[in-house]
């Protein structure tokens, strides 16, 4: 039975490190979709834990903390869609500039207002997210393999945790299903033809940014206020870009994204696991290596051995309409 | 706004006056970053001026971050001509400097300035090499550099972690760093000439990679702007279609484009390890790599702008340090934030007032001429 409750705690940790993958790459859907490069993903997850964390420690409560976190990441998006979209700035320039920008302000204030780590009090139980116990979770656990499922693997986790993959049929079904979907996934393919249909290309790529910031808000506040419970230097670890690297992965698709979050997350869960385990013929990987392993499989899943992504046809272009 | 006819824009206006205004609205909000940490933004600029200036070290230190912002400045620059955003520099720089290292330690034998002058090729070619993957990735595959030049920062992190805790460790030590270079081979550094001049100064990271500094911008240049292949270049970064129909390749220019600016970020290893810690010490990049962004972009991706964009973030990372050192509130991140900002203002909200400025000069000299 060890193997099957080893089996059981991989998953679960997949699931739990996957969330912020997960918001972040439909977030990202939300934006490129639109043809708005995203690359500051990275920058405005670590705002959003920042922010997450400094609020829920002053406020006292960690639904007030996650508010104040969309706030700041919406007005990111705002700055982004400003630069990129009314002003026709250079869209990857914009999100580079937000990611050094982020990095730099949040540790520099960490720093200045509660001393040189930079790291954010410690949150107490009121001051941030618990662990939700699904129903009966306690008295099905003994029951083979169903108990298994869902004690072990369904229930005790974060509520991000269900939002994110709640979340992603919601996207399926905006971005799909519905008129602003069809709009939106115009508007990144062919934006002069929505412009001759009497729809604001600019108001539309401004919608999708603001939905992008309310949804990596999310996975931000998961770092600092769940999972963790301080915000600490650049905690995000290229998680942005690794969400990026999947929604890319998963061309632009909810679904297929969440299939590469979950490899993403699949993977970080094993190198945890296998750190300082002899494996058998090979012997103890260096630490450094296993490590490594994310940013590894990025490369490899953007080298497309499923063949080349094609991005929506307008991306990274500004609309310029004419006069 | 009407748009200007850009030809009857001054030069002077479009590549000093626009970027001037840009870097005065970046340090404006700079300083009310500074405010909010809880220190007189006034007193900060105060100390920068002091630090970089006020005395000789400190102005030999201002010099010694400008040569480390020249290469990686330089690094992104000719990236970007070819419309490629080469965010690598940091791991290419760390690469380089292994480069640096391995030559060094292992021709010892050979006379000093061919040592000097092989590892230099060794900052190069490992520079060139780390960055070589990603551009195969984005020649063949497509796969965005932004992500990959990224991930190999963190893979060339973890890598060189891995070779100082494991491998090249100097065993007699604690740290993770390699042992020192011999010293013959340490670059002469700024103390050693003015020593000669009987001025007597404490200690200086400033050394002769500095003149490389200004050998690499006159090679930009003239690669960029006066050889053939800068040309191709800059046409695949300017038009893709257009330079294919030209007979162009942009296959081989986008990987001849990464690896010299993946060989440029490598040069960051000559001066800081022949030049500075004469070892490799984990993490010596030190973000340097990233700066070399908002110095290319304040620049305006040229040589002759990337050198004054150098200095001035020569003169924010030591007077910086100044005021790190006077101000507890203000951390060395700071500085970063301000990077973020300057790109932000002189990347990609650079159009924000240049129609304005523009129409105004271009007018102005109208009513002169006409008068």
């Amino acid at each position: 039975m060890e193997f099957l409750s080893d089996i059981a705690s991989l998953i679960n940790s997949t699931l739990r490190i996957s969330t912020p993958l997960v918001f972040a790459a439909m977030a990202g859907i939300f934006a490129e979709r639109s043809g708005v490069i995203d690359f500051s993903l990275e920058g405005k997850m670590l705002m959003a834990a920042f922010v997450a964390a400094v609020g829920s420690y002053f406020l006292g409560n960690p639904w007030l903390g996650l508010l104040l976190a969309i706030i700041a990441c919406v007005s990111l998006s705002m700055l982004h869609g400003f630069a990129s979209v009314t002003y026709k700035g250079d869209q990857v320039v914009s999100c580079v500039a937000i990611n050094i920008l982020i990095i730099g302000l949040t540790t520099a204030l960490a720093a200045a207002w509660f001393g040189q780590a930079g790291l954010t009090p410690t949150l107490n139980e009121d001051q941030r997210f618990l662990e939700v116990n699904l129903p009966f979770a306690e008295s099905l656990r003994d029951v083979t393999i169903i108990g298994t499922i869902y004690s072990d693997i369904l229930s005790g986790h974060y509520i991000f945790v269900y939002l994110a993959y709640l979340s992603v049929p919601l996207v399926f079904w905006v971005v799909f299903k519905t008129s602003f979907g069809l709009r939106l996934r115009a508007v990144g393919e062919n934006p002069s033809a929505v412009d001759t249909a009497g729809i604001n290309v600019f108001a539309m790529r401004y919608k999708a940014l603001a939905i992008n910031g309310v949804l990596i808000a999310f996975a931000g506040a998961h770092l600092s206020t769940a999972v963790n419970a301080n915000f600490f230097r650049e905690m995000s670890a290229g998680r942005g870009y690794l969400a990026l690297a999947a929604m890319i992965f998963g061309k632009w698709h909810p679904k297929t994204a969440l299939i590469a979050c979950l490899l993403f997350g699949f993977t970080d869960a094993l190198q945890i696991r296998l750190q300082g385990v002899e494996l058998p013929a090979i012997g103890e990987i260096p630490v450094q290596l296993i490590q490594a392993l994310p940013y590894i499989l990025t490369v490899v899943l953007l080298a497309g051995f499923v063949g080349k992504a094609i991005a929506p046809n307008a991306i990274g272009q500004p609309y310029i309409k004419e006069r | 706004m009407a748009p200007v006819d850009k030809s009857k824009v001054p030069w002077w206006v479009s590549n000093l006056i626009v970027p001037l205004v840009n870097l005065t609205l970046a340090l404006l909000v700079s300083g009310l970053f500074i405010f909010i940490a809880g220190e007189n933004p006034y007193e900060a600029v105060r100390l920068i001026i002091y630090g970089s200036f006020g005395y000789i070290e400190g102005f030999a230190y201002t010099l010694y971050y400008t040569t480390n912002f020249v290469f990686t400045g330089l690094a992104f620059a000719v990236a970007f001509h070819c419309r490629l955003f080469n965010i690598g520099g940091e791991g290419q720089a760390y690469i380089g400097g292994l480069g640096v290292f391995l030559v060094a330690i292992n021709f010892s034998f050979l006379p000093v300035p061919i040592v000097w002058l092989l590892s230099i090729a060794g900052a190069v070619v490992f520079g060139a090499a780390w960055a070589f993957i990603p551009a195969y990735l984005q020649a063949t595959r497509g796969s965005h550099v932004v992500i990959t030049t990224i991930m190999f920062n963190f893979i060339a992190a973890s890598l060189m972690v891995f070779l100082l805790v494991d491998v090249i460790r100097d065993t007699a030590q604690m740290g993770p760093h390699t042992v020192a270079l011999p010293k013959e081979q340490w670059f002469p550094s700024f103390k050693d000439f003015a020593g000669l001049f009987g001025i007597k100064i404490r200690y200086s990271p400033l050394n002769i990679s500095f003149l490389l500094a200004i050998a690499a911008s006159v090679f930009v240049w003239f690669l960029v702007w006066k050889t053939r292949w800068g040309y191709e270049m800059r046409a695949v970064g300017h038009n893709t279609q257009a330079a294919i129909y030209a007979g162009i390749s942009p296959y081989k220019n986008i990987i001849i484009a990464m690896c010299i600016s993946g060989g440029l970020a490598g040069l960051l290893g000559v001066n800081e390890i022949l030049g500075v810690h004469h070892k490799i010490v984990a993490g010596f990049p030190a973000g340097y790599g990233f700066t070399g962004i908002a110095v290319a972009l304040m620049g305006r991706n040229h040589p002759i702008g990337i050198f004054p964009a150098a200095f001035l973030f020569g003169i924010l990372y030591q007077g910086g340090s100044e005021v790190t050192f006077d101000m507890p509130n203000i951390t060395r991140y700071m500085f970063v934030a301000v990077q973020g900002v300057i790109i932000l203002f002189s990347g990609a909200l650079e159009n924000l007032f240049r129609p304005q400025i523009e129409s105004f000069f271009v007018n102005r000299l109208n009513i002169k001429a006409s008068a």
